[in-house]
């Protein structure tokens, strides 16, 4: 429904996993279960590795590996993304799907949420069927009992009739349990004896016609039963994938499409065909886990989500939703500028002062000029200023945003925001891809693979990077306060910049809006497909973690990624900006060369030189910037925001230049990284082109509407 | 047994039982993969601030689906 031929080549993407073994011995683990249950908890606290984690459905895109060993087992644990069944609707769930029951895995962990165990059991019983050493790992144990909901393991186990192990992860000692059922699972020590669920009686007549003819051409290789109910269902995609896992055609086989066609007719007596034959299969499944379910969990207190309803009430409201939804945007930016404003100074001032004390040691060496040019005042000084503006910003936002997210918000965004991306033909979900284009674009476009419509997912990764990363919000908070709030000093000021900020997000989102619209009526015309999104109980943030965790793993890995792009481009700055060629340096030339088009925009030929050379990161326009303009002459220390300013408006910079700056950092092709991301997810260097294009022309356009009006109004 | 309506019709706070499921395709594997089968007890938790989505209550998740898909869902009011 509604597609069109856009469609994502995904192959790529979402290949066969391939294990990578240490030794031969290591015994292969798939770690399955619905989204958001803690899979990557568990995988995380088992390997020590750092998946992202967060309370919102589909964090996990494709299948992370790591290695992990007990006293007796050495094993390759695989995350596989978040899944409701085993019979595939999306792209993600076909990855997990395919892990599962074709991967061979030693062991498939299903991990469950205590507090919802009723619909996780659907997945457990469907992994049943399939696997024969399945270990089922009921994880969230706290936030059930604090809710009062109890679950009985033994029981379940004995229902299940394989092993059933409590855990909370985020405690890494509640996982030792978890451990000593591996060990002796995937050793053959636990003689379980999977319950088997029991069809409707046409159901298991069918199956009992074929089965026989599906383990005599199969064998071993494969459960009959599982298989035999495969067929009868004619899922092509599930048919195709177990005939390459196999290695050879089924339906080809004359005896098996005979007891195929004869099954199906049986059931065809019934007046069941292929979709009233899954709906009761699913039904059958549903029940049983209603069944154990009863049996297993007593509440004991039955308004156990009242607190998360009152909230609920208070976060998607009509009235307050919004409003709070900008003022925690609002809030997260008071709270960067404020609190990075002090440590920027404090390390501006430190890297300078080793510049100074490195130019003194490149003097007392004697070393020549150039020299000291290319290194100190080309690569130090850009890594000083990226560091020194990014790194405080960052090591606040992350933290913060990583609070919303552990803290259950983020569904919440796309819950409120559906109703506006539905009316542009798209998916409330593509919220939470903005939102993680928020942190990073690149991040961003890949998080896209939560949208199941091939199109939709589409619309996301054209118009993910609308919304400026954090690359770009200290030119932006830089920009601001040196121009727009100019004399105003301390808390008055940082408020003015963030509620300015706010302001430029909302016509960020405004734009992605827009674009999406006129998108989705041009070239990835459709109807908006349907729609079902999770709102996960709220949970308290481990604050401590969170800030460690966000500081180590992503702010220093953003940081190295900018440090490492900033080095070589100081140095190739400085050398164009000091090679001459005539009495002109190389930078000034193309710098003379854009010009005029840049006058167009608003802006001036160092503006948008900067712009191009910052495409490997965004970080490092400013430093550009200021680059250019000292060789052209003024020789200053820029020590602080204000003889920043100094040195912009000498060299022409007016309110609008600084609008327009800022539109541009807003609204113009994404870095390489994202764009070599899009190229991955998409599969198409043609769609790559486009998403590069559409934010490009855009945004050319905007600033010369912009500069067109100040001309006319001033 | 009282007439059948479509889940639109209930308000938040409002309960309700699953009678039949007129969904086709991948919405209909996706609710019926999250539990909402014939029978199922639904609960209405919500409304997002333009009206649409609602929040529903179905087998202890909480589960957002907008207003036309809920049409396709058929309850005994």
């Amino acid at each position: 429904m509604g597609q069109t031929q856009a469609s994502p080549g995904a192959s790529a993407v979402y290949a066969q996993t391939i294990i990578k073994k240490k030794a031969p011995s290591d015994k292969v683990v798939a770690l399955a279960g619905n989204p958001n249950v803690g899979k990557s908890t568990v995988f995380n606290a088992l390997t020590g590795m750092k998946q992202h984690t967060g309370n919102w459905p589909g964090k996990t895109v494709g299948c992370a590996q790591g290695y992990y060993e007990t006293r007796t087992q050495s094993y390759v644990m695989v995350d596989i993304p978040g899944t409701y069944s085993l019979m595939a609707n999306s792209v993600e769930e076909e990855v997990a799907r395919n892990f599962v029951c074709f991967g061979e895995p030693d062991a498939v962990v299903v991990v469950c949420d205590a507090t919802c165990l009723e619909r996780n059991l659907n997945l457990v019983l469907q992994t049943i069927e399939v696997s024969e050493r399945v270990v089922v790992c009921v994880n969230l144990m706290d936030e059930a009992k604090r809710k009062g909901i109890r679950v009985d393991l033994a029981l379940l186990s004995k229902r299940l009739g394989v092993p059933v192990v409590g855990t909370v992860a985020r405690k890494k000692r509640s996982l030792q349990a978890l451990s000593a059922v591996l060990d002796k699972t995937t050793s053959g020590d636990y003689a379980s004896s999977p319950l088997k669920v029991v069809y409707p009686d046409c159901v298991e007549f069918a199956i009992s016609i074929l089965e026989p003819f599906v383990e005599a051409k199969c064998g071993s290789e494969i459960n009959s039963r599982w298989l035999s109910l495969r067929l009868l269902e004619q899922d092509e995609g599930m048919i195709r994938q177990a005939e390459s896992y196999l290695g050879f055609e089924l339906l080809s086989d004359e005896m098996l499409s005979m007891a195929v066609d004869c099954a199906m007719r049986r059931l065809g007596e019934e007046r069941i065909d292929t979709e009233k034959l899954k709906d009761l299969i699913v039904s059958t499944l549903v029940k049983e886990a209603e069944e154990i379910s009863k049996d297993v969990v007593t509440y004991s207190d039955l308004k156990y989500s009242a607190s998360d309803r009152r909230l609920d009430k208070v976060l998607t409201s009509r009235l307050t939703g919004y409003p709070i939804m900008l003022a925690l945007l609002a809030l997260i930016f008071w709270l960067t500028i404020t609190g990075a404003n002090y440590p920027s100074q404090l390390l501006s001032d430190g890297l300078f002062w080793i510049q100074d004390k490195l130019t003194q040691l490149f003097d007392y060496l004697q070393a020549p000029d150039w020299l000291h040019g290319a290194l100190v005042l080309g690569v130090y000084r850009v890594m000083a200023w990226v560091i020194s503006v990014m790194l405080p910003p960052m090591a606040i936002f992350f933290p913060l945003f990583t609070l919303l997210e552990d803290a259950g918000y983020l569904p919440r965004v796309a819950y409120n925001l559906d109703r506006p991306f539905k009316r542009c033909n798209a998916c409330g979900k593509q919220a939470l891809c903005m939102c993680m284009g928020f942190g990073c674009n690149a991040v961003g476009v890949t998080g896209c693979r939560i949208i199941d419509s091939p199109r939709e997912r589409m619309l996301a990764v054209l118009t993910n990077s609308f919304v400026p990363c954090n690359g770009r919000f200290p030119t932006l908070i830089a920009i601001l306060s040196m121009f727009i709030i100019g004399g105003a000093a301390g808390a008055a000021s940082s408020l003015a910049s963030a509620v300015l900020l706010t302001l430029i997000i909302v016509f960020a989102i405004a734009m992605t809006f827009w674009i999406t619209k006129l998108l989705s009526k041009t070239i990835l015309k459709g109807v908006p497909s349907s729609f079902t999104l999770e709102l996960p109980p709220y949970r308290v943030p481990q604050i401590g973690k969170v800030i460690v965790r966000s500081i180590f793993d992503r702010t220093l890995f953003v940081l190295g990624r900018a440090v490492a792009v900033a080095a070589p481009a100081g140095l190739i700055i400085w050398l164009l900006s000091n090679i001459m060629i005539g009495d002109v340096s190389i930078l000034s030339r193309c710098a003379a060369f854009l010009d005029p088009f840049a006058r167009l925009m608003g802006l001036d030929g160092v503006i948008l030189i900067a712009f191009i050379l910052g495409f490997p990161a965004n970080e490092i326009v400013v430093p550009i910037i200021i680059m250019a303009y000292m060789a052209q002459g003024s020789i200053l220390e820029l020590e602080s925001l204000a003889e920043m300013r100094q040195l912009f408006v000498s060299n022409g910079w007016t309110i609008t230049t600084a609008l327009c700056t800022m539109l541009f950092m807003v609204l113009h092709w994404p870095c390489s990284t994202t764009l070599l991301t899009i190229r991955k997810e998409t599969g198409s260097w043609k769609w790559t082109a486009l998403a590069a294009a559409i934010p490009t022309v855009t945004g050319i356009a905007a600033c010369m509407l912009l500069n067109l009006s100040a001309c006319i109004f001033t | 047994m009282s007439a059948k309506t479509s889940l639109n019709t209930i308000k938040p706070g409002e309960h309700a039982i699953v009678s039949e499921l007129i969904s086709t395709g991948n919405m209909r594997r996706r609710l019926l993969d999250i539990g909402l089968i014939e029978n199922t007890e639904i609960e209405c938790v919500g409304r997002s601030p333009l009206g649409d989505p609602s929040a529903f209550l179905i087998r202890g998740a909480v589960i957002a689906i907008r207003s036309e898909d809920c049409k396709n869902i058929l309850i005994n009011a």
